[in-house]
């Protein structure tokens, strides 16, 4: 099977620091995978290496067969990679209604748009706040509303950063679900994750990640069994 | 989708989430203004009726601000460079080719379109380059006081177009007003009745024209630039393209304001282009409320119209008046004084009808 995405040798420094060291990584479609690793670890420089917002000093990024390496963000996006960023990134003086517009207009016939964009506030649970203003949305509503955003452009592979950070684990555990629904309807996934009990109930794989090197890879139980991982991070957290 | 449904479709935009006043109520509000404006003439001497179109002449510049920076989240702070540039071209080009044959007109156009392009290639470079946010005001500032002391500076013989001299900082005059071919005698656009008629229904099609570009497709990507341009990249859109886009329909705007006013006094100078001038759209817009086109408008004009009437009675007094003015703005009311007065209304109406269901 070929990977949706793979990196090859991935290296990205800020001065001397050393933010990504030749990263290898492989996603197979279909897959739910989350990144975890102590913080300054570079799961979030990944993150943008593989978005565009930050460009590799060497190394390849493969996205569906294409390289992608030098490709601009917006490229990337209409590609099929989406991403749900962990703060917000809302518009928060438009409505909720407005939000998702602007993310569904060019991607649904526009006598649609009304439609789909009222499935997307059912399925999110936000049908009753539409006409509210983002920004006065509860912190849990933003998170949702982004991931709607993020999976309105119907992507193949969709980036989670912290998707559940500041959540309730009610909330939390709802989000996973969603998650799950998603993955299940073909989409693959990709997290970064910092609770260990929301990452049990998704991830199919699990990569650390630690000063910017890919340090174990495995399923959660191969990875919560590995006492080097735990050495570095586990042991700091329940797990 | 048919070509006729498409079209009301379009219309239906001139109302939607990115206007402020919808609905029967404001279209009422519209008409009265509109019919105001319109038997103005008939109460007033034709004299002042021709010199207060100098009111309506800034206001295309103003709105195409409050598409820029209000909708665009782009502070340019230099509009005027365009109004600079188109009024010089006009005046170049009809002194060149005279006021026959409806060439005024097309040196209209093709002045406004000098403008646009100035502003595509400026704006280019500008957006393209990821110039954001206070460098953008500071790069746009640049370009607009580097024109004014290129302009001023062409004081000399040398310094002609064809028969246009530019005549440095004492500015350029003597340009043929707009003058419309008519058989039996071409209609010639003096300050007077006509022009107010003609600038009026200009203004009303370009505000309604921009009401509806606000609230279709691309005024949506617009406002999500503004309040968050990385998720707008994120979400597919190349953001470059229609802080561009904004920035050439708005700069072309502030060209047409540029034309009009130079056809309207026979004079353009320098000093359209200087600090003073590139400061003064800014407290318009932001005193009305930038991120409406309707609040700009109201706010543009009551401000030009107070600045005015300080001006008459106290000279250089109206731009500290100005600028307290604007500081005032941003202290109390950073929305807009406008803006402020409709959303202090509309609370105050629900809360009475809450109030009225209570009784109830």
């Amino acid at each position: 099977m070929m990977p949706l995405l793979e990196t090859h040798k991935l290296n990205k420094h800020f001065g001397g620091l050393h933010v990504t060291g030749n990263v290898d990584f492989a996603l197979n479609p279909g897959e739910m995978h989350c990144l975890i690793g102590p913080n300054g670890a570079g799961k979030s420089t990944f993150f943008k290496l593989i978005l565009g917002e930050h460009l590799p000093d060497s190394g390849d990024i493969l996205y569906d067969g294409h390289d992608i390496t030098r490709a601009k963000p917006f490229e990337r996006i209409r590609k099929g990679i989406s991403v749900k960023f962990q703060v917000p990134g809302i518009f928060k003086e438009l409505s909720v209604r407005q939000n998702l517009t602007i993310a569904l207009q060019y991607h649904v016939d526009p006598e649609l748009l009304a439609e789909e964009i009222d499935q997307l506030l059912e399925f999110l649970k936000l049908a009753d706040d539409q006409k509210q203003l983002a920004g006065n949305l509860s912190h849990g509503q933003k998170q949702w509303l982004e991931i709607g955003m993020a999976i309105a452009l119907k992507p193949k592979l969709l980036l989670l950063d912290e998707p559940t950070a500041g959540m309730t684990p009610d909330e939390t555990f709802a989000t996973g679900e969603m998650l799950q629904e998603l993955n299940r309807e073909g989409m693959t996934l990709l997290a970064v994750e910092h609770d260990m009990a929301f990452v049990r109930q998704i991830a199919h794989q699990v990569t650390v990640l630690h000063f910017g090197k890919i340090f174990a890879q495995g399923t959660i139980d191969e990875i919560v069994a590995n006492e080097d991982v735990a050495a570095i991070y586990l042991g700091e957290v329940d797990a | 989708m048919s070509r006729a449904s498409r079209f009301t479709s379009f219309l239906k935009l001139v109302e939607g989430p990115q206007t402020l006043g919808n609905g029967p109520k404001f279209w009422s509000g519209f008409a009265v203004v509109l019919l105001a404006a319109c038997s103005y003439p008939a109460f007033a001497d034709s004299y002042d009726v021709g010199n207060n179109v100098y009111f309506f002449n800034w206001l295309f510049m103003a709105l195409g601000l409050s598409l820029i920076w209000g909708y665009g989240g782009s502070l340019s702070f230099g509009q005027t460079a365009f109004f600079g540039i188109a009024g010089y071209s006009y005046g170049v080009l009809t002194i060149n080719l005279g006021d026959a044959y409806g060439l005024t007109l097309f040196s209209l156009v093709m002045a406004v379109a000098i403008s646009a392009l100035f502003a595509a290639v400026l704006g280019y470079f500008l957006f393209f380059g990821r110039i954001n946010g206070v460098f953008l005001g500071i790069v746009s500032l640049s370009v607009t006081l580097v024109l004014e002391r290129f302009m001023a500076q062409t004081a000399g013989p040398e310094w002609v177009i064809g028969k246009a001299r530019l005549n440095g900082f004492n500015g350029m005059g003597a340009m043929p007003s707009l003058t419309i071919p008519w058989p039996g005698g071409n209609i010639v656009l003096y300050p007077d009745i006509t022009l107010y008629y003609l600038t009026l229904a200009l203004l009303v099609i370009v505000y309604l024209g921009l009401r509806m570009l606000v609230n279709s497709r691309f005024g949506n990507v617009l406002v999500a630039i503004r309040e968050n341009p990385l998720r707008a990249e994120m979400l597919g859109y190349d953001v470059r393209k229609y802080q561009l886009g904004a920035f050439v329909i708005g700069s072309a705007l502030a060209g047409l304001s540029g034309v009009l006013y130079t056809s309207w006094g026979n004079y353009i100078t320098p000093a359209s282009m200087g600090m003073t001038a590139a400061s003064l759209p800014i407290v318009w817009v932001a005193v009305g409320g930038r991120s409406d086109l309707t609040t700009t408008l109201v706010g543009t004009f009551l401000v030009l119209i107070v600045f005015q009437s300080l001006t008459i009675h106290g000279s250089q007094y109206a731009l500290v008046a100005m600028g307290l003015l604007l500081v005032i703005t941003v202290l109390i009311a950073p929305k807009g004084i406008v803006t402020a007065l409709v959303e202090f209304v509309s609370k105050m109406s629900d809360r009475r009808k809450s109030k009225a269901e209570e009784v109830r």
